[in-house]
């Protein structure tokens, strides 16, 4: 579909085309530079290969107020934008894009409906038993319920990424996909591109600081540990027998504590950068969704990490009961929010990094 | 100049070669101590340059893929004024926008005071130095009518519209050698459906030497097939210009499309000639008549568009005397050509401190960098990127110089 911000993306990538003096900053150049037409699927992808610095809007002699009227950053947040409601499985929840906090909301009204009441108890009488959530949420129970959503969640964004790769397919060769595939995971996990010349990227004009890729990073390996955690405990119990809860030394709350500290260094920190950020740079729509991920993502952390120091005080019932429910609209809004970005950029700089070794 | 690889520049360009290349795109017209001198001071500049911020492109890539002679600025012209900004404002310089100079007081050779347009009203301001680096006359609409006439109002300015030439007005009023010859300005030719100002690199079209060019009579007139780039670049804004209302129309068939740079203005496209000249507007019966005649002059030959290859053609006025191929393959794409002035040549006399010589000697403390005195270098013709060489060259040398000055003497002077 030809949406008027395809056609502004469409006419501003003929501009960048024939200038092409952006060309070193990042991907989206060198790959726009393979094309001579921009078609939708090709801006889609360009889209998502965009990880809105905003080097090219303040490098550029055709930015507003220009009658050419060029931002890269902000016509692409859109497209992109744009390109997640269309993915979205099933097709009705792409309204979660539009109302990203609308949808935030409707999702922690949802978990706390489902998780109050399968809590067994609020309040904690027996002080032996304190730290014991399974007291308060059976263990299977929180297992199937989890285990549901998070299934739910995980085909809903394959889905949606299969829908992405389908129109940013490749057609090159697939022989030395390793190669392709090692450089794009290396650029995930590093984020070189937020820092693709050999200094960071600008954040705002002639602005130049490490922070935004920094405060990713602790979001992201905060994130990861948060699972790593969450995955060791479920070995724990499941191959060893080993019942939670677990002493504040062992793998598990180590990892959770690191993780759950990054993801609320991380998310406070973006907020904080994002609230000041120039608002040339990205569509207000896509502002809005990193505000309710990040949000929805503090919120987690930070109930999390209230629970484990207050796991043996008699409110611990009510405050797992907060936290459970945080973490399942969590894993509701998933697919539907925000977080997908990881995903589809991950998936454009795989296709580039294929484009880029035919 | 460069005597080995760096990060931005491949191979070497030496001080004989550059030299040699202005010479020959001048025709000797530029200064023989200023020129050696400034291709000296060059070879330095990226990183030089580097310390203030400004990035350069890697040196395999590149717009134009001159990586030998061109180092080009990461982000362009505009990431290049920005990075200076900054670290002008890091050294503490008060930068004041939308700031008009209207005159100048120059007493014996002496600058006094400048008189200023602001939004907040006009005010004097009085300094013990001036560097003035205030551009040329290439987007003051009234006095390139004066030198080329009712022409000069289908003229394109490729730059800002700032280049008003005020401050060369004001110098040259008040007795400051000229250099360059004011008739002259340096013209492309460039996609005529380009903005009046401002339309910069997106707007040039290389596609002449893979078709035909001709006039609103449907005539051909020049041999479009000269030469490369940066020759031909720089002669077809002049032909177009004296050309009937200076439009011209570069036609190419459906074997050129993919072989250009891609244009930022979607070509005219046509199934016929016939209807390419309704299109166009240009007279139906000449503009086929044209192209019968090109087409029937072709000579066989193996098209190569990275040599100066053997297809010509033979007995036209004028042949194509490269590149040509018949115009037989529909559809047939066609883009409007105008003139686009890049920068003019008149500018005032500067010596090797970069301080502008007036009528009875030197002047005391009045300096000037970039295309205001680029002409002393620069007298005509154009190699690329020389024009940035001479702004940064000169540039470094006029704040030195006027910083030493202004440094020496005492505050109360």
């Amino acid at each position: 579909m030809l949406t008027e911000m395809m056609r502004k993306a469409e006419h501003e990538m003929v501009v960048c085309n024939a200038c092409r003096y952006c060309e070193a900053y990042c991907p989206v150049f060198q790959a726009m530079e393979q094309r001579v037409t921009f078609q939708p699927a090709d801006l889609t992808y360009l889209a998502n290969l965009c990880h809105n610095c905003g080097e090219c809007l303040y490098a550029c002699q055709y930015a507003p107020p220009h009658e050419f009227n060029i931002d890269v950053p902000r016509t692409l947040s859109r497209v992109r934008v744009e390109s997640y409601e269309s993915f979205a499985w099933p097709s009705f929840a792409a309204v979660a894009f539009r109302r990203p906090w609308t949808a935030t909301i409707v999702a922690l009204i949802a978990g706390v409906l489902i998780c109050a009441p399968v809590a067994r108890t609020f309040t904690v009488r027996a002080t032996g038993q304190s730290a014991d959530f399974y007291n308060v949420i059976r263990h299977d129970v929180m297992v199937t319920l989890f285990g549901v959503v998070g299934l739910f969640a995980v085909a809903a964004i394959a889905i949606g990424h299969r829908r992405f790769a389908g129109i940013a397919s490749h057609e090159g060769s697939r022989y030395g996909e390793l190669g392709p595939r090692q450089r794009a995971t290396r650029d995930v996990l590093t984020l070189r591109h937020l820092h693709a010349t050999g200094e960071d990227c600008v954040d705002g004009e002639e602005q130049r600081q490490p922070w935004r890729r920094w405060l990713h990073h602790c979001t992201f390996y905060g994130f990861a540990l948060c699972l790593a955690s969450t995955t060791v405990a479920a070995i724990y119990h499941a191959v060893f027998g080993w019942v939670a809860p677990y002493a504040y030394t062992s793998a598990p709350v180590a990892l959770g504590t690191v993780g759950g500290l990054g993801l609320v260094i991380g998310p406070a920190g973006l907020l904080a950068l994002d609230l000041r950020r120039d608002p040339a740079l990205t569509h207000a729509s896509e502002r809005a969704l990193g505000f309710a991920f990040l949000t929805i993502l503090l919120l987690t952390s930070v109930t999390g990490l209230l629970l484990l120091a207050l796991r043996e005080r008699p409110y611990m019932p009510m405050l797992l009961v907060i936290h459970l429910a945080i973490v399942l609209a969590l894993f509701i809004t998933f697919p539907y929010g925000k977080f997908v970005h990881g995903v589809y950029r991950g998936a454009a700089l795989l296709k580039f990094r294929r484009e880029e070794s035919v | 100049m460069h005597s080995s690889p760096t990060d931005v520049l491949t191979d070497s360009y030496s001080e004989d070669e550059f030299m040699a290349d202005l010479l020959r795109v001048t025709g000797g017209i530029t200064d023989q101590t200023l020129a050696p001198m400034m291709i000296r001071a060059s070879a330095d500049l990226p990183r030089r340059m580097s310390r203030f911020g400004v990035r350069f492109q890697p040196s395999l890539r590149g717009t134009l893929h001159l990586g030998r002679t061109n180092a080009f600025f990461l982000g362009g012209g505009k990431a290049l004024m920005n990075s200076a900004y900054a670290a002008a404002e890091r050294l503490g310089v008060r930068i004041v926008y939308e700031a008009d100079v209207v005159g100048l007081c120059i007493r014996d050779g002496r600058f006094e005071s400048a008189e200023v347009h602001t939004p907040h009203g006009t005010e004097a301001i009085a300094a013990r130095t001036v560097v003035l680096a205030a551009g040329g006359f290439e987007s003051n609409l009234d006095w390139l009518a004066e030198i080329w006439g009712k022409a000069a109002s289908n003229f394109i300015i490729r730059g800002t519209p700032y280049n008003t030439g005020t401050v060369l007005r004001l110098m040259l009023d008040a007795g400051a050698e000229s250099v360059g010859d004011p008739s002259q300005c340096h013209a492309v030719a460039i996609d005529a459906r380009a903005p009046k100002f401002d339309g910069g690199i997106v707007t040039r079209l290389d596609s002449v030497p893979l078709g035909i060019v001709v006039n609103k009579h449907g005539d051909r007139f020049y041999d479009e097939g000269e030469d490369y780039w940066p020759k031909r670049y720089a002669i077809w804004g002049r032909l177009v210009a004296q050309q009937p209302d200076q439009i011209a129309y570069s036609i190419v068939d459906s074997k050129a499309v993919g072989r250009f740079m891609p244009s930022v203005f979607p070509p005219i496209v046509a199934g016929s000639i016939r209807e390419l000249a309704s299109t166009l507007g240009l007279p139906a019966g000449t503009l086929a008549a044209t192209i019968e005649r090109f087409n029937a002059a072709v000579r066989p030959g193996t098209f190569d568009h990275h040599t100066l290859d053997d297809c010509r053609t033979e007995g036209l006025i004028p042949n194509k005397t490269h590149w040509a191929q018949r115009l037989d393959t529909p559809p047939f794409h066609a883009y409007p050509l105008r003139p686009g002035i890049t920068f003019t040549y008149l500018g005032v006399k500067v010596d090797e401190h970069a301080r502008v010589v007036m009528k009875g000697g030197l002047a005391e403390n009045i300096f000037a960098a970039g295309e205001i005195m680029a002409g002393n270098i620069l007298g005509r013709g154009y190699i690329a990127g020389v024009g940035m060489t001479i702004g940064t060259v000169f540039g470094e040398i006029a704040g030195r110089e006027s910083g030493d000055m202004a440094g020496r003497q005492p505050r109360h002077a």
